[in-house]
């Protein structure tokens, strides 16, 4: 933290906190969410909220939002108090959040998002939106936030990041006195974090409170001046200055000490499984990606967003066309025209989007588990409903996916959870190789540490596994080797000795080492 | 079958009693006979339309089809010698046609399937109208297909077959027949085997569909020939039910007597959900409505009116129960889970 950001927390330490929770009590039945919760929010204080899923941080947020109401406490606003708040209440004290899931219409430009309901009008009763008037008013928000593009730019332009900025700039067209970011760089790399780190500090510098959520709590050391830990609904720490370390607050968060080390290294290289040679995807039609995948190996692929990782995941998994260049499995030759030829040729990949790609959330766990391999479940095409409970409570023992049924949805599974059924559909099959997207992004502590485990003991089998990821720290502890992309091209791979953030960062940007 | 089939049922089964009351003549044999006959005809698209419908889609070309390929039939067979079943195969075919290139335009070209069996809907009809220069297509005096006219528009009387013609019950029509059998085996298409449940799989999330390697666009096409050649049969059972084609009107509005049927029977339009049991169900109310339009003396104007009325009150209805039901599970959950608490603390 640089000397003006102290001197600036320190400054405000002196002021009166404006916003105060006593007491904070809520229950579910047979769950206590929030347990005599209490803490005091200053002007210009950055406060980091860390705790896994389910350990309250959501319900804590609802309340300050308007959305539940808590059994007993008090908010205090300054000076008044109220036993709950409701949503224009909460608008109006100030407490602006920007989501996990940001809540733009991406069909409309940055400014109309901003006002979004409370558009300048012109022409009487005409009631047409006043454009000039609404950018001339989006523009000097933007600049605050250091946001480069224009008010009149359409928000599916902007990449994630920019649209966060967007949401900023929202809560602060409301007169935010305390904005709300719920995991706000699970879905940003490096660079974008930085960025969004320094925008913390900026609002800080204006006296703007943030709370800031998160898992990455690498971010959360940079960021905060006091860090809040929950867990099953209780405050388990209040950790300030020098208190805040990495390991405390895990060994806060899990009751337990974890470590961070999560993944023993490989027993031993072997040869190519998939060779990537001078393919090219779409995003970037003039670079070539080359890249060898081993057995036994987990190779990180690490880069800025927009780096192209993501697509070139989708190339390899046959989801979208290479525009050139060839791939080789086990020195064969192959061609994906769709993910169906790369599921039978044994390359799997576990998307980003677990949600919307990964599961089919409506249909039970043992019909996801299933699904990719339905016809070996199946006698003359008729599915054997026996056949596929017996392979849903096998992965269910070997993943230990936490269910009571494995024909419930698997909308009732935790994140954590899901990921697993995902990783089940592929593991109940032959996997070559398999391809992670971001396989960690809003799961736990607990059940990364699984997830990571089960990766390793994939690599162990001979599968190659590439392992993309925005995490350093997953990047650092849990791949064997890891490849940098930058603009759609390897930058340059790293082993274990050599992987350090630094050298990541220089590869990411660009540069070489 | 499910809780919704069962509603349904129940609500055909009280409409029919509430019709019987007024009317008995709503259960006499020929009453039931010519019921059953319509269900089967209609039932017959509309199973190919649930089809379509559960993948996300929508196919609006199934009565223009009716059409075109009803005077495409009758003329094959009675003006040109063509034997029927050769005419019938052909007619088939071109169903297997039709319902690929909608699949097609929609998997490949990304069209809307509105839009496309929309632009069907009116092309075929226009064929149709062209192809008999606006004329009624029917068979020449004197003609006659007597096998092919068993087939379709006879009548069996099962329980008379069965006991040597010494007990005798309800004639049923062979349309209503083919259609249960038709029923069956999609039942387990849809139900039981693999395909089925990658239609469910494509109309609740294509994306995730795809990305557990199922092809998505085989799926989808093979739903819209599947509408498409069901309508296409359909087209040669009411060809030989009105054995004369007005072009201009034949099979009008049938695509939505086919989605109305869907609905009623708990499809969602949004694709993913919907049963066989469901949908025959849902055509055989439509039918059940339609004759107490007759049966109780409203004048037949006020026909869609009163299907219109019934379909919404019933989808209001589910809707309700749902939402009730739901809300009765969370509390039984919150009971148990405080039960358990109780228990614990004990």
């Amino acid at each position: 933290m640089t000397a003006s950001a102290t001197a600036a927390a320190a400054s405000s330490a002196s002021a009166e906190p404006f916003l105060k929770l006593s007491g904070l009590r809520k229950t579910y039945p047979g769950v206590v969410a929030l347990a005599d919760f209490s803490m005091e929010v200053q002007p210009g204080e950055v406060i980091g909220l860390v705790g896994e899923n389910g350990a309250g941080k959501s319900t804590l947020m609802n309340i300050l939002g308007g959305v539940i109401e808590p059994d007993r406490g008090a908010i205090e606003i300054d000076g008044v108090a109220y036993p709950s708040l409701s949503v224009a209440q909460s608008m109006a004290a100030g407490i602006g959040f920007v989501h996990q899931e940001l809540n733009l219409f991406d069909n409309l430009s940055v400014a109309a998002n901003v006002y979004i309901g409370r558009e300048p009008r012109k022409y009487g009763f005409l009631q047409l939106v006043d454009d000039d008037k609404l950018q001339k008013a989006v523009q000097p928000f933007l600049d605050r936030l250091g946001a480069t593009f224009s008010p009149a730019t359409p928000v599916a332009r902007l990449s994630l990041a920019q649209q966060q900025l967007v949401e900023i700039a929202k809560a602060l067209s409301l007169q935010s006195r305390l904005v709300i970011l719920d995991e706000p760089t699970s879905s940003l790399p490096i660079a974008e974090t930085e960025k969004l780190l320094e925008v913390i500090a900026g609002l800080k510098a204006d006296g703007i409170s943030v709370i800031f959520i998160s898992h990455r709590l690498h971010e959360v050391v940079q960021a905060s001046d006091r860090v809040l830990v929950l867990r099953d609904g209780n405050l388990v720490g209040a950790l300030e200055g020098a208190e805040i370390k990495h390991d405390t607050m895990v060994r806060l968060m899990v009751g337990r000490d974890l470590k961070v080390n999560y993944v023993s290294p490989a027993v031993s290289g072997g040869g190519a499984v998939l060779s990537i040679k001078g393919v090219r995807t779409s995003t970037y039609p003039g670079r070539e990606i080359n890249l060898d995948l081993h057995a036994g190996e987990i190779l990180g692929l690490a880069g800025l967003v927009g780096a192209g990782r993501t697509e070139f995941a989708r190339v390899l998994f046959g989801i979208d066309r290479p525009l050139g260049g060839g791939v080789a499995l086990n020195g064969q030759e192959v061609h994906f025209a769709t993910s169906a030829d790369a599921v039978r040729a044994g390359v799997f990949l576990v998307p980003e989007d677990r949600k919307g790609a990964g599961l089919l959330l409506d249909l039970s766990i043992a019909q996801n588990i299933t699904l990719p391999n339905l016809r070996s479940y199946a006698r003359s095409s008729v599915v054997s409903l026996s056949a596929e409970l017996e392979q849903a409570e096998l992965s269910r023992t070997d993943l230990d996916i936490r269910t009571s049924n494995v024909s419930q949805p698997t909308s009732s599974l935790s994140g954590g959870n899901q990921q697993k059924v995902v990783l089940a559909k592929w593991l109940a099959m032959k996997p070559k190789a398999i391809i992670f997207d971001e396989p960690t992004r809003g799961i736990d502590v607990g059940a990364k540490a699984e997830i990571y485990n089960l990766m390793r003991v994939l690599s162990d089998s001979g599968v190659a596994v590439l392992m993309i990821s925005s995490d350093m720290e997953e990047v650092i502890g849990v791949s064997d080797r890891v490849a940098v992309m930058h603009e759609g091209q390897i930058q340059g791979t790293l082993d274990r000795a050599q992987c350090s953030e630094e050298n990541i960062l220089r590869l990411a940007v660009g540069r070489s080492i | 079958m499910l809780k919704k089939d069962l509603g349904l049922l129940v609500l055909i089964i009280v409409v029919g009693a509430v019709v019987a009351i007024i009317n008995p003549r709503f259960l006499s044999p020929i009453n039931i006979a010519n019921t059953s006959n319509l269900v089967g005809l209609f039932g017959i698209f509309a199973i190919g339309q649930g089809f379509v419908i559960i993948t996300g889609g929508i196919d609006l070309s199934v009565g223009s089809i009716i059409a075109l390929l009803g005077v495409i039939f009758i003329d094959l067979i009675a003006n040109h010698g063509v034997p029927w079943p050769l005419a019938a195969l052909l007619v088939l075919a071109i169903g297997v046609m039709m319902g690929m290139v909608h699949g097609l335009l929609v998997t490949k070209l990304k069209l809307q399937p509105f839009v496309v069996t929309l632009c069907g809907l009116l092309i075929y009809r226009g064929i149709a109208r062209f192809y008999t220069r606006d004329a009624t297509a029917g068979f020449p005096f004197g003609v006659n297909f007597s096998d092919l006219e068993w087939i379709t528009t006879g009548r069996t009387d099962i329980v008379a077959l069965l006991t040597g013609d010494r007990f005798h019950s309800i004639p049923i029509p062979h349309a209503f027949f083919i259609m249960l059998v038709i029923a069956v085996i999609m039942w387990f298409v849809l139900h039981r085997s693999v395909f089925g449940r990658y239609l469910y799989a494509v109309g609740k999330n294509e994306e995730a569909a795809r990305y557990s390697g199922i092809r998505t666009t085989r799926v989808i096409v093979a739903a819209y020939v599947i509408s498409a050649t069901l309508a296409a049969l359909s087209a040669i059972f009411f060809a030989m039910y009105t054995r004369s084609i007005l072009p201009s009107g034949h099979g009008n509005f049938y695509e939505l007597y086919a989605i109305a049927a869907a609905v009623l029977g708990g499809f969602s339009l949004r694709g993913g959900e919907g049963s066989i049991v469901g949908v025959v169900l849902g055509t055989v109310l439509l039918q059940v409505l339609q004759n107490l339009v007759n049966l109780l003396g409203i004048p037949s104007s006020l026909n869609f009116a009163v299907m219109g009325s019934v379909i919404l009150i019933g989808v209001i209805a589910d809707q309700q129960f749902a939402t009730f039901r739901r809300r009765r599970e969370v509390s039984r959950e919150r009971l148990a889970a405080s039960s358990a608490m109780a228990e614990a603390a004990e």
